[in-house]
């Protein structure tokens, strides 16, 4: 059988644009703020864990693009559920930032999202969220609500039952689910040209019968217009999958050291993509940057983040009942005995 | 079988004087060794797992093996279920797999394959077909890391039959229990306590240790403590401080199968025990000891058997993950109720 999966780019490497994206100011404002906030929340992030004042991080450098691209094209009664990489979808949905440090520094209290906020907690172990957030469009579907919901996971998670089960549940029963793939080229230490012999990942959502689309990830307008695309299909209960073909500028995480296997050449390679640097240089042609502009975001983003750490530095120390609290409804017996031992 | 630790002490000694070959390792190092060891006897050996080749391993344990035999150290695609279920295959096909799954939290979808498979091949071929496989896994907390990297699973794996379960706490135990598991024929769950990874550096002995046999690193009248991976370096430290009592503790290494004269022979000496386990209390492999010494040393017991365990709890993260832990001080108490009682 044949088949074809179409790629999708709007922005060249140097910012020019192969077609009018028909994207408003505000909105491209907007992205590039968040954008820049991201990497400005990650650099501290890598920092902090340096200092000795944060655990294990799961840096998102070079990928915020996908990240804010695909947040910024759902309406506020959809719903992300995120691996542990999308801290830049996170804020861009309304996660407060010092929470997301709080977590970070290894307190739960961080994950306790706002009710007003539709992102579903970080999930650590690989792609098993793709069945949750099926399950839960599933719901919405059922409750007869118009959200959509959107799922995150990387290349590596492309090879784990988890997807493929909960994709094809979405396929079956038509729901409004958009698989967001961020195929960072690397899984830890496994390239992704190792991780599958299929030619892309977007085509593995024929085999369940709807469609799947490449875009170029670090192209801020390629993944916002076609998530917006595939978040109306899906509200329509058509699912797609959608291949943000990106690079993971960082280690997998503070405990990883990809020298040990990677190049500096391929880093340098995928730096001239940068994802903000190119729509920079689009909004400068556009006559919508200036230098005072930058001045201000970065300021603007450094205070933020400033605050922020101080927040989540200043929260009380957790008591020892939190521990047990959260565990049931009611607390059972056992529990309480446990809670109230010495 | 029953050895004593000052007789292995001795043992290094008199090989060290002899041969002064050895050097202190921890047990990352004791790992390394006892996998490069056995792939050089029987190249039917072969490592799989997820970047265990280029990268060594996230824990370096299997460093330098790709550079050595970069056809039998294989990274595979991210895939737990997978890389239990070809382990499966490869271990009745012939080959002897050491599978590695990365953290202890995604064991679990490896599980399906063990509980279904690997304990049931023999027996569901009556012995046509078998299933000599080692799932090698880092577990247990202690390292401040992001959840699901600090469970402690052993339970699941003994509570299901046709596997063996083996659990280090040092260095030599490490180096010789894992080349065991590897010569073993049937399938083994080797958990590493990732905790003491480099805690704890020692020479090996060149005494072999079965799988099945307890180590008696103390003896003791008063109080018999039992325990496995790093928690034995914490009850080390507990008996530290209740000096006034003399404790005999046991570390088990196997779990399954169980070194089931060293704990009735113990505990029918002094009629009291603790037993300390990092999991949570409920059906975790505590309550299985506390059974068996009922059964088999009732009439010798001075007080109930005891334990001290994490939490039926979540293992909190980095900030409150001490709280969980059973501490010196919780098992020194424990000690003492033991022998007031």
């Amino acid at each position: 059988m044949h088949f074809s999966i179409p790629y999708f780019q709007v922005l060249d490497n140097d910012g020019n644009a192969k077609q009018d994206p028909e994207v408003d100011k505000e909105t491209i404002k907007k992205a590039y703020e968040l954008m820049v906030l991201s990497r400005i929340f990650d650099e501290t992030a890598m920092k902090l864990q340096r200092e000795g004042r944060m655990y294990t991080y799961a840096p998102l450098k070079g990928e915020e693009a996908t990240q804010i691209g695909s947040a910024l094209a759902l309406k506020d009664e959809d719903w992300i559920f995120p691996s542990y990489r999308e801290n830049g979808s996170l804020i861009a949905r309304g996660m407060p930032i010092d929470l997301l440090y709080l977590y970070w520094m290894g307190d739960e209290r961080g994950m306790h999202i706002p009710e007003s906020v539709n992102n579903f907690p970080i999930c650590i172990p690989v792609s098993t969220q793709i069945p949750h957030a099926v399950g839960f469009a599933w719901a919405a579907k059922m409750k007869k609500q118009k959200s959509v919901t959107m799922v995150y996971f990387g290349d590596g998670g492309t090879s784990r039952g988890d997807m493929h089960e909960g994709m094809n549940f979405a396929g079956v029963f038509k729901l409004p689910v958009v698989f967001l793939c961020r195929n960072n080229q690397w899984a830890i230490s496994m390239p992704r040209s190792h991780q599958t012999a299929a030619e892309t990942l977007a085509q593995k959502a024929i085999a369940y019968g709807f469609e799947g689309i490449q875009v170029d990830g670090n192209d801020f307008f390629a993944v916002y217009l076609a998530t917006k695309e595939a978040v109306e299909k899906a509200r329509k209960g058509r699912p797609v999958m959608i291949e943000c073909v990106t690079y993971r500028m960082a280690d997998h995480t503070t405990a990883d050291d990809a020298k040990k296997y990677r190049t500096e050449e391929e880093l340098a390679q995928w730096a001239e993509k940068d994802p903000i640097e190119r729509l920079r240089k689009y909004m400068k042609g556009q006559g919508i940057w200036s230098e005072s502009y930058q001045k201000k975001v970065i300021e603007d983003c450094q205070e933020k983040i400033e605050e922020a750490v101080k927040k989540a530095e200043s929260v009380p120390p957790q008591t020892r009942d939190d521990v047990f609290k959260h565990m049931y409804a009611t607390m059972p017996w056992f529990l309480k005995e446990q809670m109230n031992e010495d | 079988m029953v050895s004593e630790g000052t007789n292995e002490r001795r043992l290094v000694l008199v090989q060290k004087e002899s041969e002064s070959m050895t050097e202190a390792i921890n047990i990352v190092g004791a790992l390394n060794k006892a996998l490069h060891d056995e792939m050089e006897k029987d190249n039917l050996v072969i490592v799989l797992g997820e970047d265990v080749g280029k990268d060594g391993g996230v824990f370096r344990v299997t460093e330098g093996l790709f550079e050595k035999w970069p056809d039998r150290v294989i990274d595979t695609p991210l895939a737990e279920t997978g890389i239990a279920g070809v382990s499966i295959g490869l271990a009745a096909g012939g080959m002897k797999p050491v599978a590695e799954i990365q953290f202890d939290g995604f064991m679990h979808s490896a599980l399906d394959q063990m509980i279904s498979h690997a304990g049931r091949i023999r027996n569901r071929s009556r012995g046509r077909f078998t299933c000599p496989m080692v799932l090698r896994a880092p577990y247990g907390g202690g390292i401040k890391a992001l959840e699901h990297h600090s469970d402690s699973p052993e339970a699941y794996y003994v509570h299901t039959p046709g596997l063996k379960v083996v659990v280090p706490a040092t260095p030599n135990d490490a180096y010789w229990l894992l080349r065991a598991s590897i010569q073993d024929p049937d399938p083994v769950v080797f958990l590493e306590p990732k905790r003491v990874y480099r805690a704890i550096k020692e020479e090996i002995s060149d005494r072999p240790i079965k799988l099945g046999e307890a180590q008696i690193i103390q003896s003791g009248d008063d109080v018999t403590v039992i325990s496995w991976g790093a928690m034995v370096r914490t009850c080390t430290r507990a008996i530290e401080k209740t000096k006034d009592i003399s404790v005999e503790l046991i570390n088990l290494r196997t779990l399954k199968p169980l070194d089931i004269d060293a704990i009735t022979n113990s505990v029918k000496k002094t009629g009291r025990c603790v037993i300390v386990q990092e999991a949570p209390r409920t059906c975790g492999f505590a309550s299985e000891l506390i059974a068996l010494i009922n059964e088999k040393a009732f009439l010798n017991l001075e007080a109930p058997p005891m334990r001290v365990t994490g939490y039926d709890t979540v293992i909190p993260l980095a900030k409150m993950e001490a709280e969980y832990f059973p501490d010196e001080n919780r098992v020194a108490r424990m000690i003492e109720k033991a022998a007031r009682f």
